[in-house]
């Protein structure tokens, strides 16, 4: 093994370079970890304007009758919110991790693709600008909501075709990114990393890239028919011309599904890092760890029909859907279970990454229980399009995705930076942010199955009170945010020097580097044995 | 492996990845006839099979013994101008014999106009048993300025129909079609 | 120290106790206490119901032990505690138990999930149908056989969206026409759209369907207590999507069959043709 090491430097001087200079380093850089930076700040600024759009949502909803603004724009909002935090927000902070973590965990010099690393990130300024963008134009941007159903959406104005636009160099960045992803884990790794010694983030990405390189192009092509519908008299989804507005649906959750699992299985990755290290335990069931992930993208793409129980399938469908989506909840259960066995009889400490992650797993968890009720179909006729399903889905991806997020920054932060980070202010976010995010979403439970329909800005006055409440439950959660934003700046900056090991429990190869990590890390691979795996 | 090797397979992998992705781009496409043969046996969405089955098919006979009750709608799209009635809004039937109804549609425009008739069943299960050999849905309608016509629909409900439905409803709706597509 | 606590604790207990029971009353009037599905009026709603609570509960008493293990572990099994941590990581005999244990769990759900179904698209002998048809941005009935149909919008007016005015207790459910329907009687209900997808949804009859344009929609209810229902559009389709009420007056067989004949009178017909 060691003498491979060799053959590393052939015609590769620049590896041993350190960072350009100036704006330069940022435009043209192929280095993961620059990469992975541009990524988090990214995804880090859409997390900031897709949420001051859910705050102007949530102030038109604090009480019943049209205060702020016109319920076309508050359409535009809800629509808006949705495409910034699936597209510019969650998929890319995975993204950002992955770039910085998964050479690192397992002992690669780089991606695999550096160049097309660097293309996949510079077209998201680029598209989000444009979607943005499409706010100003006549007739306003998208309203039809994210999931573009025609023939509502095909009465948005001029800026139909940017938004398609859009939505395709979204898609394509995050195809180049799955795409590095797996090459990279396949023919990156260290000699004696084997697949089932791979640390379960990377297990869990690789799996997302390939749900990723499966369904984008499939949402890719829905929205290419609906253009082509709008403006080259195609008729996909107009009836007149043989077409049916349901295909849409049928494709667009064939996509729809395993996406919602493409912003939840690294998710999953993070947690099983995280709580290991803070219960001084290895992960409980490696092995039916990895088999669940795959189990669940497996399900991921036959269940897409349960979006779609009111629309009026035969009885067969309809128990088919019903049937493969409860069974989702096993897999799931499995890892729950699993993350809870790591605990149990660990030695536990409570740092910031650890409260976000089990937060993670008690949250999430009711997120799955909701999401559970919402796959009996006949209870389904009655919580579709409610505040439940509003309610069910910001469960799995608030605290559920989000705070992975969150988990995942402070635990890798002191690695990327060599500073810890202030474990006061950081436990004030964790707090703040976790009240904030239940008085946000629980009472909208409530809300939909008493009867508020979703997407509307005005509502009947029995829903006042509970509305008052998740809006306030709005503002203390979103204003938190700013305090995550003061502590990250604050620790690039300044703040203790961390450790190489930076927690007691830490295991895997990203701890046996230098912290802050070099620019290059691991140009000669590290030796993996099987008592320094599983990370 | 060697940086080299490294290279080399990525060279093999990554073309093959985006060939996949390509594929489910067409996959994405390869859906749309995928769903309409799937309607078309099943009665998935309702639509009523557009071909005309041949007249001798009643191979199945006449089920005398068991009459089923067809109910006649019709919509209109909105921004169609047009009056849209069937001329009987119910009937008796029985299952393999063939009957004929008419839909009226006047042109409430100075205007020539062309409209198309898409045609739905409930219960969308029925769809596969409701037969049409003759229906003014199979081809475009062209209307002179303020002209009526009487178009005609005759089907048969296929005596294979599921027991438990005894209402099936023929609806119309009338869309508009640009003349020049 | 113990002691202290208590009685802060006892303080904070009795004084809210105090609060609530005063507030009780305004609690009552207000949407305080809106936190359920409604049982409904037909027996469909009331499976669906019944189905629901059974649900929750089980997904509740899951919970309550999943979180109650966790608890139990984030409280003993801290390293403040001086605990050393356990090595074990893996058994497959208590992986494959909490595979099996939910999958029971869920063939027990979908026993009844599926009865519930079948009934609900189980269309069966009706008296009379009523087509529905989703316009933007109101609702159009039509009573087949009848010569019967009319538009039904929202009746709240304008001022009291923009708070110019005092709202009503029905603020935004309300509407001009509603839809008038006997109890007792097993009736077909279409679904249809003439722009874009709607979805007509009464919560009391316990279920929801999409109106699509060009394609029709059956369902069925047999509503069984007379009374006002009101329900909205629950499928996003543009502007006033949140203005599209539905009211359904369910009234006796005798009232159905007099305002059958009032509406079907020349002068009233006309007005309501539209
Ligand atoms: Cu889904
Ligand atoms: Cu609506």
């Amino acid at each position: 093994m060691a003498a491979t090491t060799h053959d590393v430097h052939d015609g590769h001087g620049e590896h041993h370079h350190g960072p350009a200079k100036g704006l330069g380093r940022w435009l043209f850089t192929t280095n993961h970890k620059d990469i992975g930076t541009l990524y988090l700040l990214f995804s880090l600024l859409m997390f900031l304007i897709g949420g001051s759009m859910a705050l102007i949502i949530r102030a038109e909803l604090f009480q019943p009758g049209l205060q702020l603004v016109d319920p076309h724009f508050f359409n535009q909002m809800t629509t808006m919110h949705a495409l910034i935090m699936v597209f510019g927000a969650v998929m890319p902070a995975f993204v950002g991790l992955a770039n910085w973590m998964l050479p690192m965990m397992i002992g690669a010099p780089d991606m695999a693709l550096p160049r097309m690393n660097n293309w996949s990130f510079w077209i998201l300024p680029f598209a989000f600008t444009m979607l943005l963008s499409t706010l100003f134009m006549p007739g306003g941007g998208p309203a039809s909501g994210w999931t573009l159903y025609p023939p509502l959406v095909l009465q948005t104005g001029d800026a139909f075709p940017f938004v398609i636009l859009a939505i395709h160099l979204m898609g394509i960045s995050s195809i180049m990114g799955a795409i590095n992803v797996i090459a990279t884990i396949f023919n990156m790794r260290a000699p004696g990393m084997t697949l089932m010694r791979m640390p379960l983030f990377v297990w869990t990405w690789l799996i997302t890239a390939f749900l990723l390189i499966a369904v984008m192009p499939v949402f890719a092509g829905a929205v290419t028919m609906l253009l082509t519908d709008k403006y080259f008299a195609t008729s996909f989804f107009n009836p007149a011309g043989g077409g049916d507005p349901v295909l849409f649906q049928h494709i667009f959750w064939f996509f729809g599904h395993p996406e919602v699992y493409i912003m939840i299985l690294p998710a999953f990755g993070v947690v099983s890092q995280i709580i290991p290290t803070f219960a001084r335990k290895p992960l409980f069931g490696y092995h039916s760890m990895v088999y669940a992930t795959a189990a669940i993208a497996f399900l991921s793409f036959i269940v897409w029909g349960h979006h779609m129980f009111t629309v009026g399938m035969p009885l067969t469908a309809e128990l088919f859907f019903m049937y493969a989506t409860m069974l989702i909840a096993v897999p799931t259960g499995v890892k729950v279970f699993n993350w809870v066995a790591t605990m149990w009889r660990g030695a536990m400490t409570f740092e910031t990454p650890m409260l976000f992650s089990i937060a993670f797993v008690i949250l999430f968890t009711i997120g799955g229980f909701s999401g559970l009720m919402l796959a009996i179909a006949p209870a389904d006729f009655q919580y579709h399009d409610t505040y439940f399903v509003v309610a069910h889905f910001h469960y799995v991806l608030v605290p559920g995705a989000v705070f992975s997020i969150m988990a995942a920054v402070y635990y890798w932060l002191p690695k990327w930076t060599g500073h810890m980070y202030n474990e006061r202010l950081s436990r004030i976010h964790f707090w703040l942010s976790v009240i904030g995010v239940n008085i946000l979403f629980f009472p909208q439970h409530f809300l939909g199955l008493a009867g508020m329909p979703r997407r509307v800005p005005d509502y009947a006055l029995q829903f006042t009170e509970w509305n008052m409440v998740s809006s306030i439950g709005a503002f203390i959660y979103g204003i938190s945010q700013l305090l995550f934003v003061y502590i990250v700046i604050q620790t690039i900056r300044a703040g203790d020097k961390a450790t190489d090991q930076v927690w007691e429990g830490a295991r895997g190869l990203e701890w046996t580097v230098p912290s802050p990590a070099p620019y290059h890390t691991f140009d000669t691979p590290p030796k993996i044995s099987a008592t320094n795996a599983h990370g | 492996m060697t940086h080299s090797d490294k290279t080399r397979a990525n060279r093999r992998l990554v073309p093959k990845l985006f060939l996949f992705s390509i594929a489910m781009f067409g996959f994405g496409y390869l859906l749309v006839p995928l769903y309409d043969v799937i309607c078309d046996i099943t009665g998935f969405n309702g639509r009523t099979t557009s071909l005309a089955v041949a007249t001798e098919g009643n191979a199945n006979g006449v089920d005398t013994s068991r009459t089923v009750t067809v109910e006649f709608v019709s919509s209109l799209n909105s921004g169609a101008p047009w009056e849209f009635r069937p001329t009987v809004t119910r009937m008796q039937v029985h299952p393999g014999e063939f009957y004929e109804i008419s839909y009226v549609a006047t042109n409430l425009t100075d205007q020539d106009m062309v409209g198309q008739a898409v045609p739905s069943v409930a219960p969308s299960l029925a769809a596969v048993h409701f037969q049409k050999i003759e229906c003014f849905c199979f081809d475009r309608q062209d209307f002179a300025p303020g002209e009526s016509k009487d178009m005609p629909v005759m089907f048969r409900v296929d005596p294979r129909l599921a027991d438990h439905v005894s209402v099936v409803t023929l609806s119309y709706t009338f869309f508009k079609l640009d003349p020049s597509s | 120290m113990l002691y202290t606590r208590c009685l802060v604790r006892f303080t904070a207990i009795f004084t809210s106790g105090l609060l609530l029971l005063w507030s009780m009353a305004a609690v009552a009037e207000s949407g305080w206490l809106q936190l359920n599905m409604p049982r409904g009026v037909t027996s469909v709603s009331r499976e669906v119901y019944d189905l629901h609570m059974l649900i929750l509960w089980i997904c509740v008493a899951i919970g309550v032990v999943v979180f109650g293990v966790m608890f139990y572990s984030m409280y003993f099994h801290r390293k403040s505690r001086g605990v050393e941590p356990a090595k074990f990581h893996e058994s497959t005999k208590v992986e494959v138990v909490w595979t099996l244990i939910p999958l029971f769990i869920l063939v027990g759900m979908a026993i009844p999930a599926t009865k519930t179904l079948i009934k609900m698209e189980d269309i069966g002998d009706t008296e009379m149908t009523v087509k529905i048809t989703g316009y933007q941005w109101r609702w159009h009935y039509e009573y087949l056989g009848k010569d019967i149909g009319f538009f039904s919008s929202m009746s709240t007016p304008r001022e009291q969206v923009y708070n110019l005015a005092e709202k009503n207790p029905d603020y935004i459910l309300e509407v001009d026409n509603p839809l008038v329907l006997p109890v007792d009687t097993r009736i077909r209900l279409l679904t249809t759209a003439a722009d874009v997808i709607h979805s007509w949804w009464v919560p009391e009859l316990g279920w929801k369907r999409d109106a699509i344009p060009g394609f029709i929609n059956d369902n069925w209810t047999l509503i069984e207590e007379p009374g006002i229902y009101r329900g909205v559009c629950a499928e996003l389709c543009g502007r006033d999507h949140a203005y599209m009420p539905i009211v359904l007056h369910a009234v006796s067989k005798e009232e159905f069959a007099e305002w059958v004949q009032q509406q079907q009178q020349p002068s009233t017909a006309l007005s309501a043709a539209d």
